[in-house]
């Protein structure tokens, strides 16, 4: 039996019907993890010691981690040779609930150092390479951790996001990337970028899967007192109603877009007007003004929140911080100094407010938004150098959700003129992940996503 | 030559007693225990660690304000204080900036003055000042460095102990004000029974603010009272009153003589050394941090109802009892005053005025308040608590003693006693007739018991004689 390619749900009821062993499936993907890590570098650190006897809605599921997840007894870097002897004596919310309902961490994934980056070559461990193209990156922050699912490294794996860490990486690499609303996933335990920004959510290879590891991971945790009390729907259940959607289409989200990225989605908003949904154009603030918000919030928090690296603790001092991290401390620091605190991060919040105001008065006339998740699909490595503000250029359509705290999935379009994936987003209402995984769901059993994630399996044969 | 006006402010931290720190649950109570032992992920600042406040910290927050006579902000929030310092694990504080939760309060100090010639003492109106309190807002305290030899080590187990800074206008001008609004505040604090306020113990730490303001001695200038000079020195690292008090005098004069040169002095925040009695230089304001403040992401906003601000009740306070005191048993101001610097002491003082014992023995409550000042209250403070019964039975005593009521105690409470004694124990009035003379012993024993022992053997042989032999 090949278990090339199998969903977390699939490999489920394979180990329920016991045609499958838990350590059979655990060596599988080990086995695959020493074939092509190499040359992927998706993982920085292979769990040596997995040993779970939990069993529940993930039981014996392997799954892959983002290096910012705190692990009990497991090395967690943030891809930063700041902690590069960091095993945490504590484990995250989210990797507690996922080890609880029965999952395996297989490893930890490479990510930008901090998070800072949207192509995972800010990592102090070098850069994760795109299975697609091995000379392309994956995207990121994520990037360990989508690579590692379009590779079938792991059948699904978490990562974070900021503005855009989850999206653009699934995108890019051609898998399913869900960011939930703010709030809906604890972040205690996850090395914080942007503390009022951060969401922790799944890379998967169908919407489903994804349902079902939000399902687990979501809920209001007393040990983070922004997380939300609002109830956990069924997610998976969720998917099976046939709803018919008013989606709204926003020009804002088109301008700059590559034009072969442009063509596959207004193919994709087609298919969902054929398939019976009310298709609507809407006006939106243009997402260049979150960009602004977003870079002097998420600045102004990276220096508050990497204070804490001051060479005291941890082993390596601040001389190891990197480039990126440098830069995005300064800025921040300069932000929130004395005098320029009003003209920039007290008129970026008030700047916020009027952006959520807008997407709130938007879920008035619809039920979801969609759009490009990124303007064009993955570039070569070493594109990034070139822009200043690369990870804010390339994140300009996930930062208004990001910076709102509404939930959007990136699904897989088709590909482009290149052969590359392309990724179209679904945003959603505050608190409704079902909504948005309903719809990605029916588009994705009308399209199979154009057979993208079938193809990316075969870059990585077993 | 001009005359010079000091002006002081005054801050001062409180940590509060709380069962778990302010944003964990490791034990608020640190003292003692063995270095980093009381610690987790959220209070050692650990990489992914979130803060979660401490509700009762909150409750209690408020409670001083309104016991301050403050304005309790129906909206608040934690703001992050960034300072590197290696007793601070996040590289910022938890506190709090714009929007403290309490602001603009008072209080009223009577007695101010003890020690001014102005005051006469007994029963004169005391002198009163009003003192504005700034604000009043909660933070977290910090960890603790050890020096020893070379090394420097950090505890982390007071990390995280909810902090309340509570922030006075610049309205003193002199330090004996200074030291009498301080234990007065002191004695709210214990009152409220929300922080030990044990100076020893560094759960209460105080920072005076110290400048001189200069009058011009001409009639064609008329001062501005509401000026503030131009500098502020800031003295930190005071463990008790008496040296705020010496701290405050040396700069007084300190800076007097900078500004009797002509000069300014600088602006600067100083140490205080208890030996020599005089204040050091540590830091100075080009040094001066900018702790870009900013609304603390990881905690939402606080809003209050005013039915929760309402349900936060200010209990009796010592002001208050001594006014009762006063008109209710007729004290003296200045017996009031001292009854009630010690809850403890000061219900214990009503329990015994309230007794049976001590009402049916008509002991006045001036004779049992002078016995509290003069002979107990220091005592008190140290000894551990008996109950209130031994406290009523050493009052009665020390009554009958000081008037000798032992001798009047009526002959027919002896009567009454010696009667019960001798019908329990008729086997023992029997061997006394039968001529065991001895067994009379064991009669006046019991009875000395009933009256325990404030009686006359010889008056009871005499009369259980007289009975037995009928």
């Amino acid at each position: 039996m090949s278990l090339l390619g199998k969903s977390v749900t699939q490999l489920r009821k394979l180990i329920e019907a016991k045609e499958l062993s838990k350590s059979e499936l655990v060596d599988y993907f080990k086995k695959r993890i020493k074939k092509y890590n190499s040359s992927l570098n998706a993982y920085l650190t292979v769990n040596e010691k997995e040993s779970e006897d939990k069993t529940g809605s993930l039981n014996g599921i392997p799954l892959a981690v983002k290096d910012n997840f705190c692990t009990k007894g497991l090395r967690t870097t943030a891809s930063s040779k700041v902690l590069d002897k960091f095993i945490p004596p504590y484990e995250s919310t989210v990797t507690q609930k996922l080890k609880e309902g029965g999952a395996i961490i297989l490893g930890k994934t490479n990510m930008d150092a901090w998070a800072h980056g949207s192509s995972t070559e800010t990592s102090d461990y070098g850069p994760t390479r795109n299975p697609w193209d091995v000379t392309r990156s994956p995207g990121g922050s994520s990037g360990g951790s989508s690579a590692a699912v379009s590779a079938y490294l792991a059948p699904a794996a978490i990562g974070s996001e900021t503005a855009g860490s989850i999206r653009q990486p699934a995108s890019w690499s051609g898998v399913v990337g869900l960011k939930p609303t703010y709030g809906r996933v604890s972040r205690y335990g996850v090395i914080a970028m942007g503390s009022s920004l951060d969401c922790p959510g799944p890379v998967t290879l169908t919407v489903e899967d994804a349902a079902l590891i939000l399902k687990l991971i979501a809920g209001k945790d007393p040990y983070d007192a922004t997380s939300s009390p609002f109830p956990v729907k069924d997610y998976v259940e969720g998917l099976n109603e046939n709803k018919k959607m008013t989606i709204g289409i926003p020009d804002e989200y088109f301008i700059g877009v590559d034009e072969s990225v442009k063509s596959r989605i207004s193919r994709c908003t087609g298919i969902l007007e054929k398939m019976g949904h009310m298709i609507k154009k809407i006006k939106l603030i243009d997402p260049k003004y979150a960009i602004s918000v977003y870079t002097i919030v998420q600045r102004a928090e990276v220096s508050s929140n990497l204070a804490r690296y001051d060479g005291i603790r941890y082993g390596n001092d601040r001389t190891y911080f990197g480039e990126e991290a440098k830069r995005r401390i300064m800025l921040g620091a300069y932000t929130l100094s004395y005098g320029y605190y009003d003209a920039y991060y007290k008129k970026a919040q008030k700047v916020r407010t009027l952006i959520i105001e807008d997407f709130k008065k938007a879920f008035k006339q619809v039920d979801a938004i969609i759009g490009p998740t990124t303007p064009m699909t993955a570039l070569k490595l070493g594109e990034w150098e070139k822009y200043p503000f690369f990870g804010e250029v390339m994140d300009v359509l996930n930062e208004p959700a990001a910076v709102a705290g509404i939930p959007a999935i990136s699904v897989p379009a088709g590909l482009d003129k290149n052969g590359l994936p392309v990724g179209m987003q679904i945003m959603g209402n505050y608190f409704c992940e079902g909504t948005i995984l309903n719809l990605a769901h029916q588009f994705e059993k009308e399209t199979d996503f154009f057979g993208v994630v079938k193809k990316g399996l075969e870059n990585c044969k077993d | 030559m001009a005359n010079y006006k000091p002006v002081i402010g005054l801050e001062i931290h409180v940590e509060l007693k709380t069962k778990s720190k302010m944003f964990c649950q490791c034990s608020a109570n640190y003292f003692g225990k063995k270095p980093n032992t009381n610690t987790c992920p959220v209070c050692l600042g650990l990489p992914g660690a979130l803060p979660v406040p401490n509700e009762k910290a909150i409750e209690w927050t408020i409670l001083i304000g309104k016991a301050l006579n403050c304005t309790i902000n129906k909206i608040s929030k934690f703001d992050r204080k960034h300072y590197f310092y290696p007793d601070l694990p996040k590289g910022y504080q938890i506190s709090q900036y714009d929007e403290p939760i309490a602001v603009n309060g008072q209080i009223n100090i009577v007695g101010v003055g003890f020690s001014d010639p102005r005051y006469k003492g007994g029963n004169t109106p005391p002198l009163q000042k009003i003192f504005r309190i700034r604000r009043v807002h909660l933070e977290e305290d910090t960890g603790k460095l050890i020096h020893s030899g070379n090394e420097t080590l950090i505890d982390f187990n007071r990390s995280g102990v909810p902090l309340v800074e509570i922030v006075t206008e610049p309205d003193f001008d002199n330090s004996d004000d200074v030291k009498r609004f301080l234990e007065e505040l002191r004695v709210i604090i214990r009152y409220l029974d929300v922080s030990d306020a044990d100076m020893e113990k560094g759960s209460m730490r105080l920072e005076p603010n110290i400048s001189v303001r200069e009058i011009p001695n001409s009639k064609f200038q008329i001062p501005n009272k509401f000026q503030l000079p131009k500098y502020k020195v800031e003295v930190k690292n005071i463990n008790s009153f008496r040296y705020v008090k010496q701290a405050i005098e040396y700069e007084l004069e300190r800076q007097k003589e900078i500004l009797e040169k002509g000069e300014t002095p600088r602006q600067e925040t100083r140490g205080f050394d208890e030996k020599k009695v005089a204040t050091y230089s540590q830091r100075s304001k080009e040094e001066a941090h900018d702790y870009r403040y900013f609304p603390e992401p990881d905690i939402p906003p606080l809003t209050f109802t005013q039915d929760y601000i309402s349900s936060i009740i200010v209990p009796e306070l010592p002001q208050q009892k001594v006014e009762r005191y006063v008109m209710d048993y007729q004290l003296k101001f200045d017996d009031a005053f001292r009854l009630t610097r010690d809850l403890k002491i000061a219900n214990l003082f009503i329990n015994i005025i309230n007794n049976k014992e001590i009402k049916k023995n008509n002991i006045p409550i001036k004779f049992i308040a002078n016995l509290f000042i003069n002979s107990w209250l220091n005592k008190l403070r140290r000894l551990p608590e008996k109950t209130n019964e031994r406290y009523v039975d050493e009052v009665v005593d020390a009554y009958k003693l000081r008037f000798q009521i032992g001798e009047a105690i009526s002959s027919d409470k002896y009567d009454v006693i010696i009667d019960k004694v001798i019908a329990a124990n008729q086997k023992v009035v029997d061997e006394y007739r039968k001529g065991k003379e001895n067994a009379i012993m064991f009669l006046v024993g019991q009875v000395m018991r009933e009256m325990k022992g404030k009686a006359e053997a010889k008056l009871i042989i005499s009369k259980i004689k007289d009975k037995i032999s009928n």
